[in-house]
């Protein structure tokens, strides 16, 4: 099992965010977490990032977060945060090339090239990162993060915090395409916080769906994603169709009540840890 | 000039254009001044040849080598300073003088030089020769440290915090200083003035000696910590996920800002600006990675303050400007231009 996550809580300025989430990832699995905002999962995501204090457990390959030495633990697990601003000026290559350790730092880098290729970054090439736009510094992050786990040997865990959330449909296709040829062909673990159903519905193996920070239900696009729980969770109301491709797709209903502060969180739902 | 795509001249033109300047400047610091010496005199002086005229040895081996190292030092280790600062900070408006490492740095050294013989007798006792120095490292360390932590209360480097700390730090560091100059004696006075205007005029072999060591080690380790400070550009969590011990970077970054900055106000008082101007210029010319950028400071800054020197030596010959002035005429203007083009700080 690459991450074993046990009765995780996080607090912050004393009150609590996440509140005792159990979840694990093997070898090439996708999870992709949902939930509205405020639901935790950056926050939970964070804590297995290593950001924040944690009660519970989180576990890489075996081993507490704690016992890896961070030089290795970045050989073996990269993070694409929410943001990153860079204000210096800075070129795209030079960004991509940060995800590389020391010793395979230099110029030519195959895999810095072929990863601004995948992503669509390597016309940018010689570009300063201050002016690009939002879904160009998106993919160049995703880049940087993909490289620095691209080659490592052993189980590899990548996080992704949103990270199609400037993208165009096209790129969005592309970067979960691309991640998810990760997953199946190099065995990387990926989990990923997303605010589209529709597109964790598409590239997800599994949905974990989060609300004020407890764990509501998780399982296939087709368990987690159902109008019942939609409305319970996010407090709108949809129809959930079957699509050609055998996945569900979420549509709302146009006119229908969004209670999305009201939305009740039933007990029940909350699966005991 | 030919700029790449990005517009930067790039690394190896650069690093050739910065060592000509230095070169260059080095050549007129060395021969100008109130005693004139032709090329020939260093040739001459330096090959050891019988015919040297005794005084241009005197004025090139006891004056100008020394004052020329010691500025090319004190201006390497200032603006390397302020690159760090920046890339710590991730703001190009962080300083050395700005944030009151300087003042704090300078403040230490005041209250050896005026308390040494009273309160402080024990410190002198303890340090000897190195007391300016350990203690101008020290009140530079502490104040650097202070500045962090309350920029950093959030866990994000709040930068307009950063500055409100720095003219809060400068105004009790001047107040103290202030309260200090009250208490001096007439010769304690005057040894004081040079302190708070920034001086090279006094410079000699005995105060290399003193400073050199401290800037040389802040000097060497600054390559160790490009490739960190790189990654500290793209926020502090991503440089955890990269693998570097942030607080450790950090502390280290610390260390050698208060070492650098801490001798080098010990030997030469309070220089401004040198911190900002430098690393923006060389960011204007290879763009901001650490790697190029740390050591062309290095470059550029001993550089521009032995030009600075220079200049401050033949405005008003025979007397000389102190040097801090010199900077402040300088950097005053170029921070200012700095503000008016940074549209968000």
């Amino acid at each position: 099992m690459v991450l074993c996550v046990k009765n995780l809580s996080v607090s912050i300025e004393r009150s609590r965010i996440v509140h005792g989430i159990d979840c694990h990832l093997h070898e090439g699995e996708l999870l992709m977490l949902l939930g509205p905002n405020g639901a935790g999962k950056s926050t939970l995501l964070r804590a297995i990032s290593g950001d924040l204090a944690y009660g519970g457990s989180v576990s890489l390959s075996g081993r507490e977060l704690g016992e890896w030495r961070p030089e290795h633990l970045a050989r073996q697990r990269a993070v694409m945060p929410q943001r990153v601003e860079v204000n210096f000026p800075l070129t795209v290559e030079e960004v991509v090339q940060l995800g590389r350790s020391e010793l395979r730092a230099g110029m030519n880098d195959p895999v810095v090239d072929r990863l601004m290729d995948d992503l669509d970054i390597a016309h940018l090439r010689h570009r300063l990162v201050p002016g690009l736009s939002g879904g160009e510094q998106q993919r160049l992050q995703l880049a940087r993060v993909l490289a620095q786990i691209m080659d490592s040997p052993g189980e590899r865990l990548l996080l992704l915090d949103e990270c199609t959330s400037a993208l165009d449909p096209a790129h969005q296709q592309m970067v979960l395409d691309l991640v998810r040829r990760l997953a199946k062909e190099e065995g990387v673990a990926v989990l990923a916080v997303m605010h589209d159903l529709n597109l964790a519905a598409q590239f997800a193996d599994r949905l974990m769906l989060m609300k004020a920070g407890y764990r509501v239900h998780s399982g296939s696009a087709w368990d987690v994603l159902t109008p019942d729980l939609l409305e319970t969770v996010y407090g709108f109301s949809a129809r959930v169709v079957e699509l050609e491709e055998g996945y569900p797709m979420v549509v709302p209903r146009r006119g229908a009540p969004v209670r999305a502060q009201l939305a009740p969180l039933n007990p029940s739902c909350r699966q005991a840890s | 000039m030919i700029r790449d795509a990005a517009g930067r001249i790039g690394y190896s033109p650069s690093l050739l254009v910065a060592l000509s300047a230095a070169v260059l400047v080095a050549l007129v610091s060395i021969t100008s001044g109130a005693y004139p010496l032709a090329l020939a005199d260093i040739l001459s002086v330096f090959t050891g040849q019988e015919a040297t005229d005794p005084v241009a040895s005197m004025v090139l081996l006891e004056v100008r080598m020394p004052r020329f190292l010691l500025g090319f030092l004190v201006g390497a280790v200032l603006a390397v300073s302020g690159a760090l600062l920046q890339g710590l900070f991730r703001n190009p408006l962080a300083d050395p003088g700005l944030i009151g490492v300087s003042a704090g740095a300078s403040l230490a050294a005041i209250a050896v030089i005026v308390l040494g013989n009273t309160w402080l007798g024990g410190w002198l006792a303890m340090t000897g020769e190195w007391a300016l120095p350990i203690a101008a490292f020290l009140g530079g360390s502490g104040t650097v440290l202070l500045a962090w932590r309350i920029a950093n209360r959030s866990g994000q480097t709040a930068v307009a915090t950063l500055l409100l700390a720095g003219i809060a730090i400068n105004a009790v560091a001047g107040a103290a200083t202030g309260l200090l100059t009250f208490y001096a004696t007439d010769e304690e006075l005057r040894s004081l003035t040079f302190w708070t205007m920034g001086s090279l005029g006094h410079a000699g072999w005995d105060d290399l000696l003193v400073g050199a060591p401290f800037m040389l080690l802040a000097l060497l380790a600054t390559p160790w910590l490009a490739r960190p400070l790189d990654a500290f550009l793209l926020g502090e969590s991503v440089v955890g996920h990269l693998g570097y011990r942030t607080d450790t970077i950090k502390k280290a970054a610390i260390l050698v800002v208060g070492l650098g900055v801490g001798a080098a106000v010990a030997v030469s008082g309070l220089i401004g600006f040198v911190g900002l101007v430098v690393p923006h210029l060389v960011r204007q010319m290879v763009g901001a990675s650490h790697r190029m950028v740390l050591p062309l400071s290095i470059l550029v800054g001993g550089t521009l303050l032995v030009a600075a020197d220079s200049l401050a030596r033949v405005v008003v010959a025979p007397a000389e400007l102190p040097i801090g002035l010199m900077m402040a005429l300088i950097g005053g203007p170029f921070f200012l231009a700095l503000l008016l083009r940074t549209k968000v700080i």
